[in-house]
């Protein structure tokens, strides 16, 4: 199959980017990416610069890849990742446009490849549960509920790609955020700290410039781990706890 | 050079016990002035830095990656395991030890194997008070089930994603010490060469992968953690960017490499598909808890199911094969990889794979899909449910044990493996070979510490399912906070390393040096290519079976691609840009030395043994002919130059508890 590709080309954050276009001869059985793998390597041989892009384990699990295919975050497939995307849902001579995630907080680093690292920052601030190693009870001390462990399970499949963010019309970060402090929230070993975590991580996600959510639900519809908006009335509910109750000034 | 694995004396029950009572410990004002450099955050590397850190050492982590929760320890399906025996099925460490022992086919240090064992519980009820979210069962205590090559319930799990959550866990505890100033965390930095001074570690040089500035870090005592090596047969079930510079650098500043040749080839990968192909992807072990191998008798059937004519729901039981079960009864499905992988390249040889490229078996879980089916319907009270509600209530349980991994083999191949059967074969996965360590995890490199796959230290020639996760946990949380302080304790006196250091300077000008010449080839093919070429000859002759002919034949064509490697080699852009074609030149250029490593180790030991098979060392039915006079020892290879063999060093291995026998899976 042969097919059009309109690339966001960008040298660095501080140079302006725009689309380029290309074609390439790709095959069905191919992934999204493998398929720009062979426009690389075309690229390579007539000496020009290949597309930068982020990706690592294309199994569909640490996150790393990201573009907006189409519009959309992670392209057409639904609970997908790009790297997941086969060229099986394309048709020969189609024209499929690929730009970077696009939000204030992820500025770009080079053509697709943006800097996500306000979301490390974000879990820095209180994503996790504070006990050093050492010091833990038995595994089985305490029980927890079979349901309420598989939603936590759920909420902690996050990939922190980013996709929500860059779904967002407001680029908000609330369903990753949400989902970490619903994964921890729902577990009893999380609830020590729940009030301070809730509290510090939407101030960080606040700092690093993230939009408010405005309830239109996009970054679900585009999660390619299907993480629930449930995990954002749960933040909600969680900050309005802690923020009047909390002892600290919120 | 007379390595000394440094185990402690006395009963091996008794030995990480007395270790951690007797080992030399630095105060807490001291730890406060000692540096600790950790490359890599993986779950070795993540949970190493966060434990060390907690301790009050400075801890400065890298990692090549955007975040540190990117590392590929995150893609890890199956499970972790420990010998909590919650199953109340026999299980204790002895047995843990004794099965690791024996699935590496006697080739790994029983000091090394028992402390494992003993420190396996430990890191469950690590995982569960960081907010692991693993299976529980409807009393909301733990769940577990089995893996390959052991008769006990031992493996602990989170779906299939129990790397990810584990990953997760120790990516938030190193977060936890960012926060608090503890680590300083270096995202996009990938190490390029590690600094010696008077003979110790004492930093690194990395280049900043955004703009390339090479940049030298120092610190008392550095620590690799870095992963393994498997992307030098460039088709594997590594992530595209797992790479062994990290440690080839410290090979090629004195460090020696164990047993390079001892690599795993994991049974049930989804098959090759193209020449395009990029990596290939795992289906857990723990699918063989529920799906049965099996390749049809009849060579008529094969052919009609290359052909599409006949689909393997068409094959009437008593025409399949059931390989597995026929020739392992006691252990069945769940043998040991190697013993798996062997198994379907033997029935592919004989003409009985089952895809266009005759590559390939099934993996069929039609038979559990029943099971489960009459169970669930006997539980929920139906009698006499007809065979569609059987078959409903089968999958969901199916679904809720191996969900994701449906999902993920569909929207790879197209086809629904509730319906129709996995197509599977064996891809490389892991490494078992690595770094030299002692006891200690220290290389023959004081102040150098290797951790997780990263070193060779406790699967022997063969890692059992499970065991990966458990080693790198136990590695970063439980093994080198005391065995660190053996060195550290020495260093208080010391202050902190001056970069300015001659040795830093030549480093660092060595780094330049061989960017430079990478950038500078400027001839006509990618680094891809290359590697796609070296990687096809390891499979070759370096892969799932290997003999002498072969390996010489290797060696000179590795040889020859490198030559052709630093003539002809093209990278586009520059060296102070972000550069991805850069960093896989380089990382390639390593491969291509580390794969010459590997074909020399494996000429070397001749005999069979886990996942290293020797075909002039096999029995009458096949099965793997180790040759324990000659052989139970440690490879550890020392660099000389390109064109020099490498120096062979030589670790006895004595076994004091474990009686060496044949390994019997029967």
């Amino acid at each position: 199959m042969k097919l059009n590709l309109k690339i966001w080309r960008q040298k660095n954050a501080a140079n302006k980017g725009a689309f380029k276009s290309y074609t390439v001869d790709a095959n069905t059985h191919m992934s999204f990416l493998e398929m720009l793998d062979v426009l690389n390597e075309s690229l390579i041989a007539k000496k020009e610069e290949p597309v930068a892009f982020d990706h690592d384990c294309r199994e569909g699990i640490c996150g790393a890849c990201s573009m907006v295919i189409d519009g959309q975050p992670h392209g057409p497939w639904k609970g997908t990742t790009t790297c997941q995307l086969h060229m099986r849902e394309f048709k020969d001579g189609e024209t499929i446009t690929i730009e970077p995630f696009r939000a204030r907080s992820f500025p770009v680093v080079k053509d697709l490849v943006v800097d996500r690292s306000a979301f490390d920052r974000i879990i820095q601030a209180g994503g996790y549960i504070s006990v050093n190693t050492g010091q833990a009870p038995d595994g089985n001390s305490t029980p927890v509920e079979k349901e309420q462990s598989s939603l936590a399970f759920e909420a902690a499949a996050c990939i922190g790609c980013g996709a929500c963010v860059a779904a967002c019309p407001n680029a908000s970060a609330m369903l990753f955020v949400s989902a970490k402090v619903s994964h921890l929230g729902l577990l009893p070993q999380g609830q020590v700290e729940h009030s301070d975590r809730v509290l510090n991580m939407v101030h960080q996600m606040d700092e690093e410039g993230f939009g408010r959510c405005s309830n239109v639900t996009a970054c679900e519809a585009e999660c390619p781990k299907e993480i629930s908006v449930a995990n954002i009335a749960r933040l909600n509910r969680a900050y309005f706890g802690a923020a009047l109750s909390s002892e600290k000034e919120v | 050079m007379k390595l000394d694995g440094k185990v402690p004396a006395g009963e091996l029950a008794e030995k990480w016990t007395t270790y951690k009572s007797t080992c030399p410990i630095v105060a807490p004002h001291n730890k406060r002035k000692l540096d600790v450099i950790v490359v890599g955050t993986g779950l070795a590397g993540a949970s190493a830095a966060a434990s060390l850190a907690e301790l009050g050492y400075n801890v400065k982590s890298f990692t090549f990656h955007d975040s540190p929760r990117r590392a590929h320890s995150i893609a890890a399906q199956g499970g972790i395991n420990a010998a909590k025996n919650y199953a109340n099925d026999g299980d204790s460490v002895y047995r843990l030890f004794y099965d690791t022992i024996k699935g590496g086919d006697y080739r790994a240090r029983e000091g090394n194997v028992h402390r494992l064992a003993e420190v396996s519980n430990d890191i469950i009820d690590q995982c569960v008070a960081q907010g692991v979210p693993f299976a529980r069962e409807y009393g909301g205590l733990l769940e577990t089930r089995s893996f390959g090559g052991v008769q006990v319930s031992r493996t602990f799990y989170a779906r299939g994603q129990t790397g990810q959550q584990l990953l997760i866990g120790a990516y938030q505890a190193l977060s936890r010490q960012i926060h608090t100033g503890k680590v300083e965390m270096f995202n996009r930095h990938e190490m390029l060469d590690v600094v010696i001074i008077d003979g110790k570690a004492r930093g690194i040089i990395t280049r900043n992968l955004l703009n390339g500035k090479i940049e030298r870090f120092g610190a008392h005592a550095v620590i690799l953690a870095t992963g393994g090596y498997g992307n030098v047969f460039y088709l594997s079930t590594n992530a595209m960017n797992c790479n062994v510079t990290a440690a080839w650098r410290a090979v090629k500043r004195g460090a020696l490499m164990a047993n390079p040749c001892y690599t795993q080839i994991h049974p049930t990968c989804i098959p090759v598909s193209g020449d395009y192909q990029s990596k290939l992807t795992l289906m857990s072990e723990s699918l063989r808890n529920d799906g049965r191998v099996w390749v049809p008798q009849k060579m008529d059937d094969v052919k009609a199911i290359r052909e599409g004519k006949k689909k393997p729901v068409d094959i009437p039981e008593a025409d399949r094969d059931y390989y597995l079960e026929r020739r392992y009864p006691s252990f069945g499905n769940l043998v040991p990889r190697d013993v798996a992988s062997r198994a379907a390249k033997i029935a592919c040889d004989e003409g009985r794979g089952v895809n266009a490229s005759g590559l390939a078996v099934f993996l069929d879980f039609a038979s559990a899909i029943q099971r489960y089916g009459i169970s669930q319907a006997h539980t929920h009270g139906l009698e006499n449910p007809d065979k569609a509600t059987i078959t409903r209530l089968g999958e969901e349980v199916i679904e809720e044990k191996y969900g994701n991994l449906f999902q993920m083999y569909e929207k790879i191949t197209g086809d629904n493996p509730y319906k129709t059967p996995m197509m599977i074969f064996p891809a490389v996965h892991y490494t078992m070979g690595g770094l030299w360590v002692d006891y200690n995890l220290e290389t023959n490199i004081p102040g150098l510490f290797a951790l997780g796959e990263a070193n060779f230290s406790d699967h022997g020639a063969n890692r059992l399912g499970a065991s990966a996760l458990m080693q790198g946990l136990a590695d970063g949380y439980f093994v080198i906070p005391y065995t660190i302080g053996s060195f550290l304790a020495g260093e208080i006196r010391n202050d902190k390393v001056d970069t300015n250091h001659d040795a830093f300077a030549q480093a660092e000008k060595d780094v330049q040096d061989r960017l430079s010449r990478l950038m500078n080839i400027g001839g006509n093919q990618s680094v891809e290519s290359f590697h796609r070429r070296l990687g096809l000859t390891m499979w070759d002759y370096c892969g799932m079976a290997r003999n002498e002919e072969g390996l010489i034949k290797a060696r000179q064509i590795i040889r020859d691609l490198r030559e052709e490697f630093y003539k002809d080699l093209y990278v586009p852009g520059t060296l102070d840009e972000f550069n991805p074609e850069l960093e896989k030149a380089n990382r390639v250029a390593d491969f291509m030395e580390l794969g010459e490593m590997m074909v020399v180790d494996a000429l070397q030991r001749r005999e069979s043994c886990g996942g290293h098979f020797r075909e002039e060392c096999q029995s009458e039915s096949g099965e793997a002919q180790r040759n324990d006079e000659e052989f139970t020892y440690v490879s550890a290879w020392g660099w000389t130059d390109t064109d020099r063999d490498p120096e062979l060093h030589k670790e006895e291995l004595v076994f004091e508890n474990v009686e060496l026998k044949t390994r019997s899976y029967a």
